[in-house]
């Protein structure tokens, strides 16, 4: 048994050892926020923080969770009612047009900006590189990144 | 494309017949689950029901709206949100039209109904189609409003006027809510579409202007519900080993060990579909029901299952290729003849041949498909589900349930789709959860992985082409012989319909919009051996890559400017018919839209080539290691032009640096939205044009997730930059239309970096 947060709610984790974070978050406590893209690590549609860091959930099992890790899901990005800067940059720049990706393309962005509050051009392509979106918002989430991190 | 069925006019259907087609009795007025309101947040979509209370009065004069006393506008969308935004521009078209306060607009997803008409959301027809239903009936609505206040009044019609959600008494200067006249409006005739006033442009206020996607604060606080997200009480998760080779079925499989996972619930044998036509009836194999999805994927790897491959087991891509080209070089089925056809080669000064060549693709939408069904105690089905096609659905899952495909026997919940490009509006998926939820006894989610996306698929199709074009002493065009080998979308639904149908062929070779005298185009007989289906721009995507790269190899070889060499081909301006020289008993579609609401004027294709000229600069100097391409073409009734800018990388990978694009789809209703699906129409084009390959050995795909299927990731982004014409025409397609000059730009520009003509796809494989 291994203690946890999710979301700062304490989570005692159980079951299958093997089971990704992914399928836990989903399957186990409903919450759908995070998504499932490819189950191998390629496409980072279900990218959570754990202590602040992004991870890829499909690849992260409940086995490799320690007690006392935080895992920060979308759901949990906005402060109550106030939306990260993140997903207000997302909204004024009109980026999602499907959607299913950007729940993993704004966490994984919250990570780069909250290790790197300026990030170079070449430093967001590096570290937004893992998440595909397949409708091509790719110019408007550059965009929209830039945008918070030269506020 | 399905064919159009005739779609309802608004004002042929009475508010009376629109209350009994939703079998609506007492206090129940919506039988549509509840999206979210304004633009406040999205609950997502799964199957609320709004109640609204008895003897409410309610204006409804149109399947896709209804007003209520308190003056909430209802519109009911029929079609489906993958994306290209029309879940927001069909409820614009309304609310402007009615002058209604967007903030007061309710949004619900209109399930599968045939009362709705078409809701086949696929062939870039959402707007196009729907656009004049929308506007008549938010015109209808406000004059039924403004005739209720004006009898109430006492005053003229024209002594009245609705805006800004309010009426008003031009000569009182009262003014209420729309809301107070609905009871009276309710009990007025409905006035015919032609008596109706409709908004002038400057008089818009959503239309063309803009409005932000009614998802968005769903999407980016994860609480929006996609196909993939349905969690139901007591429901079970599936997944299933289907047959690697299509029409194969199951041999032998362990169940005794599937069960043994924890978590496994029971293995169910899904019926087989060995024979042609495969239709959207799923592929058989054998299900894993658990507790959980990974539980699910355990139990399936431990199936240790065994099949018998059928009649496909030796399709292999590299040895069809050739029998693509055979076909080729036999002829084939003369779809169009202009002139002398081919014949008219003779007459020509200097003949240019090439091949062309493209592989298989695969949608590989970032959400794999899904649905969850449950039945309710009375035998009748709820499937919640993401296919582009509500109606489809209740068609293709009825006959496996022993239910009708009727919206009280069948009622499909729409939730959001996380892409599709064509993929979920084949349902099969659909039908194996049906199935699956009646043996379980309880709600099962079918869950399709990666793997299962990408080797279970209607592929697009694989295509050989080879062009002679002859030109005169003037180096100009007076013949082009096309003939393009491929198995067709038709043989899906029909085993004997083998090669490009004239459908296919349409879409981008029987409407070359050439000037040139002699014009033959041939379709060329071939097999289908995997379950071939329409990809985003369809047909258009090998066709008009030849097309486009070809008019660039004849002008180069010329030392002609290529952008000139378009529009000496394209000629005067004009209107082209197809219809004129296609051969007897054949047909020209037009994208299922008439020649005289969506001619193809000459004088627009020359417009945007022109402009998109313009923004790029085309035909600068380029230094060694970079190229630029441009070419232009109308599809879905809508005019793209498309400018590249390609430089060669240290890997001596070409990457697209910027691209350029001019969009004429008549009156763009959701401006935004226009661009933003041109800027995803290059990078699916880029994925196209540079990585997109489905391959098959022994009868089974070899690609299976993005490591083997690669796609556009953010460090191929060009600088993206789009122009909308501004015309004075009917609204035309726009999620297909970008990507095919956007291939062919790109197939140009990259042949200049390199100094090596690309003539098949993807690029990856030259390099």
């Amino acid at each position: 048994m291994t203690d946890i947060t999710i979301n700062g709610a304490e989570v005692s984790l159980s079951g299958d050892d093997d089971m990704p974070l992914l399928w836990y978050l989903r399957d186990i406590k409903g919450m759908t926020g995070t998504k499932y893209g490819c189950g191998a690590g390629l496409c980072g549609a279900c990218t959570v923080h754990v202590n602040g860091s992004a991870v890829r959930s499909c690849q992260t099992r409940i086995a490799d969770m320690q007690d006392g890790d935080a895992v920060k899901t979308i759901e949990a990005l906005a402060d109550g009612d106030t939306l990260h800067a993140l997903q207000q940059a997302w909204s004024d720049h009109d980026v999602p047009q499907c959607g299913y990706c950007q729940a993993g393309q704004l966490m994984q962005a919250a990570s780069l900006l909250a290790d790197n509050p300026n990030p170079s051009d070449e430093e967001i392509e590096n570290a937004m590189w893992g998440n595909i979106c397949r409708c091509g918002t790719y110019q408007r989430i550059k965009a929209a990144i830039r945008a918070v991190s030269n506020a | 494309m399905n064919a159009v069925p005739p779609t309802l006019n608004a004002a042929q259907v009475s508010r009376r017949a629109v209350v009994r087609g939703l079998g609506i009795t007492g206090g129940l007025i919506l039988s549509a689950p509840l999206v979210g309101c304004g633009q406040k947040t999205s609950d997502g979509l799964k199957g609320q029901t709004a109640e609204t209370s008895a003897g409410d009065a309610k204006l409804d004069p149109s399947v896709y709206l209804q007003i209520d006393e308190e003056g909430t506008v209802h519109v009911f969308i029929h079609r489906v949100e993958m994306g290209q935004g029309s879940r927001t521009g069909l409820p614009m078209i309304i609310a402007d039209e009615l002058d209604a306060d967007w903030d007061r607009v309710n949004f619900i997803q209109g399930n599968g109904d045939p009362k709705y008409g078409d809701q086949n959301t696929d062939g870039s027809t959402s707007i196009r189609k729907f656009y004049e239903p929308f506007r008549i009936a938010g015109a209808t609505a406000r004059a039924m409003l403004e005739e209720a206040a004006a009898q109430e009044w006492g005053v003229a019609r024209s002594e009245v006027k609705l805006a800004d959600h309010k009426v008003t008494n031009l000569v009182s200067g009262e003014a209420k809510d729309m809301g107070a006249f609905v009871a009276a409006a309710a009990k007025l005739p409905v006035p015919a579409p032609e008596i109706l006033s409709f908004k002038t442009a400057d008089e818009r206020k959503y239309v063309g202007v803009g409005r932000k996607i009614i998802d968005m604060d769903g999407i980016i606080t994860g609480t929006a519900n996609f196909g993939q997200d349905v969690m139901l009480d007591g429901m079970l998760f599936a997944v299933a080993a289907r047959p690697p080779v299509v029409g194969g079925t199951v041999k032998s499989y362990d169940k005794d060990a599937a069960m043994a996972v924890s978590g496994v619930v029971d293995v169910v044998e899904l019926p087989a579909n060995a024979e042609k036509p495969y239709l959207f009836k799923p592929l058989g194999g054998v299900a894993v029901l658990a507790t959980n999805t990974w539980a699910a994927m355990k139990g399936r790897d431990a199936l240790n299952i065994a099949f018998e491959n059928g009649n496909s087991a030796a399709y292999d891509t590299t040895a069809f290729e050739q029998q693509l080209w055979d076909s080729v070089s036999a002829g084939g089925r003369v779809a169009l003849k202009r002139g002398a056809g081919a014949d008219g080669l003779e007459q020509s000064a200097k003949v240019f041949e090439a091949d062309y060549f493209v592989p298989h693709l695969v949608h590989a939408p970032m959400e794999p498909p899904a649905a969850t069904a449950a039945f309710a105690e009375d035998g009748t089905l709820d499937i919640y589900t993401h296919g582009q096609d509500p109606q489809t659905v209740q068609q293709t899952v009825a006959p496996y349930v022993g239910l009708e495909p009727k919206p009280d026997q069948i009622r499909v919940h729409s939730q959001l789709l996380g892409g599709a490009f064509g993929r979920k509006s084949k349902p099969d998926f659909a039908a194996e959860a049906a199935i699956l939820a009646k043996v379980a006894g309880k709600p099962v989610k079918m869950v399709w992985t990666r793997e299962d996306d990408v080797r279970h698929s209607y592929y697009h199709t694989i295509a050989a082409q080879r062009v002679r074009v002859g030109v005169d002493d003037m180096g100009m065009v007076n013949a082009w012989h096309h003939r393009a080998a491929y198995p067709s979308i038709g043989e899906t639904f029909d085993a004997a319909a083998t090669g490009p149908s004239d459908f296919e062929l349409s879409l981008g070779l029987t409407d070359m919009p050439w000037q040139c005298e002699h014009l033959q185009v041939e379709a060329c007989d071939a097999p289908s051996h995997v379950r071939i289906g329409w990809l985003r721009s369809v047909a258009n995507i090998q066709q008009f890559f030849a097309v486009g790269s070809m008019v660039d190899e004849i002008a180069k070889a010329q030392n002609e400017d290529t952008y000139e060499y378009w529009m000496q081909l394209i000629g005067d301006d004009r209107v082209i018919n197809p219809a004129d020289d296609i051969a007897e008993g054949g047909v020209y579609p037009n994208y299922g839209e008439s020649a005289d609401r969506f001619p193809i004027e000459t004088a627009r294709l020359k417009a945007v080539l022109s402009q998109v000229k313009d923004m790029s600069q085309y035909g600068r100097t380029m230094p060694k290691g970079k190229g630029m391409g441009i070419a232009v073409h109308r599809s879905f009734v809508s005019y793209v032009a498309c400018a590249v800018e390609v430089s060669v990388t240290d890997s001596g990978m070409p990457k697209v640096d910027k691209a350029w694009i001019a969009i004429d789809c008549g009156l763009a209703v959701n401006p935004d939205r226009v661009k933003a699906q041109m800027e995803g129409a290059v990078i699916f084009g880029i994925s196209i044009a540079m990585h997109g390959k489905v391959t098959a050995e022994d009868g089974r795909i070899v690609e299976s997730n993005y490591d083997r299927y690669p796609v556009a990731r953010i460090d191929e982004t060009p600088v993206t930059e789009v122009h909308i014409m501004d015309v004075d025409a009917p609204p035309g397609g726009v999620g297909e239309p970008g990507v095919p000059p956007v291939v062919a730009a790109i197939a140009q520009a990259v042949s200049q970096a390199t100094g090596q003509r690309v003539r098949r796809l993807p690029i990856a494989d030259m390099i």
